[in-house]
């Protein structure tokens, strides 16, 4: 169960996490290797979005240490956060494009705050970057009049503007059809081989998310339950995995959040 | 009883700290305000006309209506004295002195402060602040001092408009409907406000620029990222400006006539 992925850019390290008294991780260690497309899996409302937000120091751990390129993310300052920060580019899982900027200024945004460039070239880059998720055509549209995938697309095209070292996605592929999720696969790996951009994908598809990383780590009750590459992970032993890969109901990890007795409850004789 | 106690200690602890916590938001902005104004100007030129067109429509309505308001209010008692040549002096110095900057404050928190609080919490609550910080983009230089910087810069000057309408109106109604001589209005006027007065007014719209500006980007700015929670910032936004305003207004006039 456990092979180590080698020269890890980011480590965490026994990390405790709460939110209003609720754990949400408890010991959690995780390796990400440089260069590599590393999957994070695991059911809804495991943290994978609270881990991504851990690693970029939106949030602090109560215990336990996160890395990123051997320093402590927790221990940095403002200006630090900053410059690490701009080496990453992150996709939300809602987008999160600003909504008063139309598509083109929202790519151009990282560029235009951090850089001087020229405005010619500028307007290749993001005209590069929205070409490559399929999207140039609606560089003057507002996010408003875009699709949930198109957005999403959208602020993929604008965390590689910068040309980044990580990208962290969060749910890249959830609401895309077919054809956009094929194309975003393909881009990632691109990215990753043309550029050795290091990958943090978050994804529930299982399938397709695994046919591009080259290390996954699967996460259950603020744990990594199973890490390894995707082949190992699906002939893994442990039923919490079997299940997981398996998208079943029943087993280990419950489908449903904790809560009262269905019967009592629906027969009204829970207590609120 | 103790129940009693304990809720009025704990409103006056959070009342406590949220001055707390407005006061250091504020010397953040105020810190970097420099910065934004040499390296960001065009931002803040376009938050400027954002809130001054924005109120623009509600102050020279209102603003005319209150003139003409004033007219037949001030014709009313100023007669009983014979003295409605005075309508012009009258009007002028209530209007400057306080129901311009007064008014002007109210009508931009109903109307930018809103706007402005729910612009910047529905940002929040879109992840889009989380996406500048993201950037390495510090949202409060990028997204909260422009804003805060448009409405001070904006006020004065939607509170002189407000007074040049509302002279205005006075004047239809005095000097139009009324039958007040026309040269008496205009000679009194002259004759009877000092810069002081309108300096005092300025000085006003000045401060409630900076209190209608800071609550609405503050309230918005802390707003729960949720759709209940913009609403209940945009509402605290017209509230609170309102208090500190009234309150602030007493004050300012005691210190400036006193
Ligand atoms: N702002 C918050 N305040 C309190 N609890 C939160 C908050 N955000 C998330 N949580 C809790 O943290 C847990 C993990 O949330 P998170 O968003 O990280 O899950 P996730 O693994 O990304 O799920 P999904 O796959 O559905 O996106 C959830 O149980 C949720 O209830
Ligand atoms: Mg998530």
């Amino acid at each position: 169960m456990k092979k180590d992925c080698p020269k890890s850019i980011v480590e965490i390290r026994d990390v405790v996490f709460s939110r209003d008294a609720k754990p949400i991780f408890d010991g959690l260690n995780i390796n990400i290797p440089r260069g590599k497309i590393t999957a994070v899996m695991g059911p809804s409302g495991t943290g994978k979005t609270t881990l991504l937000r851990l690693i970029t120091g939106q949030l602090t751990p109560d215990k336990g240490h996160i890395c990123v390129d051997g320093k402590d993310v927790s221990t940095m300052s403002r200006e630090q956060l900053f410059a690490m920060r701009r080496r990453m580019g992150m996709l939300f899982q809602n987008g999160a494009l600003l909504t008063d900027l139309d598509v083109f200024e929202n790519v151009a945004f990282p560029l235009r705050e951090h850089t001087d460039l020229p405005e010619k070239l500028i307007r290749h880059i993001v005209l590069t970057k929205l070409h490559a998720v399929g999207l140039r055509g609606t560089w003057r549209m507002m996010p408003s009049e875009l699709s949930g995938g198109m957005a999403r697309r959208v602020a993929l095209a604008r965390s590689m503007a910068m040309d980044p070292d990580i990208i962290i996605y969060d749910e890249p592929l959830a609401g895309l059809d077919p054809i956009s999720m094929g194309v975003i696969l393909r881009l990632i790996k691109r990215l990753n081989d043309a550029l050795g951009i290091t990958s943090i994908v978050v994804s529930h598809d299982v399938q397709e998310i695994g046919s591009i990383a080259d290390c996954s780590y699967l996460m259950a009750d603020g744990k990594v339950v199973a890490s390894g590459a995707p082949e190992e992970l699906s002939k893994d032993g442990n039923p919490i995995v079997q299940q997981f890969m398996a998208g079943m109901a029943e087993g280990p990890v419950p489908f449903h959040y904790p809560g009262p007795d269905y019967e009592e409850q629906l027969l009204g004789r829970v207590v609120e | 009883m103790k129940d009693w106690l304990c809720e009025i200690r704990d409103a006056m602890k959070a009342f406590v700290r949220t001055v707390g916590e407005l006061t250091l938001f504020f010397i953040n902005i105020v810190m970097y305000t420099p910065r934004t104004l040499v390296r960001r100007p065009g931002l803040v030129v376009k938050q400027v006309f954002n809130s001054g067109t924005m109120s623009m429509t509600i102050i020279l309505t209102c603003g005319l209506f209150v003139g003409m308001v004033l007219g037949l209010q001030g014709f009313d008692t100023l007669q009983r004295f014979g003295a409605e040549e005075a309508l012009g002096t009258f009007a002028t110095l209530s209007l400057v002195k306080e129901l311009g900057p007064v008014l002007t404050a109210l009508l931009f928190a109903g109307r930018a402060g809103t706007a402005l609080a729910s612009e910047i919490g529905l940002m929040r609550a879109t992840d889009q602040l989380a996406a500048m910080e993201m950037m390495a983009v510090d949202p409060v230089r990028r997204i909260v001092i422009p804003r805060f910087l448009g409405g001070v810069v904006a006020m004065p000057f939607l509170a002189a408009i407000f007074n040049m309408v509302a002279i205005f109106g006075a004047f239809i109604v005095g000097v139009t409907f009324m039958g007040v001589d026309e040269g008496a209005f205009w000679s009194q006027m002259h004759a009877n406000v000092a810069v002081a007065d309108v300096a005092q007014g300025v000085i006003k719209s000045v401060v409630f620029g900076v209190v209608a500006s800071l609550l609405a980007v503050y309230q918005g700015y802390t707003s729960v990222p949720t759709a209940e929670g913009v609403g209940r910032a945009t509402t605290r936004t017209v509230v609170t400006t309102a208090i500190t305003v009234l309150i602030l207004d007493y004050m300012l006039t005691a210190a400036l006539i006193g």
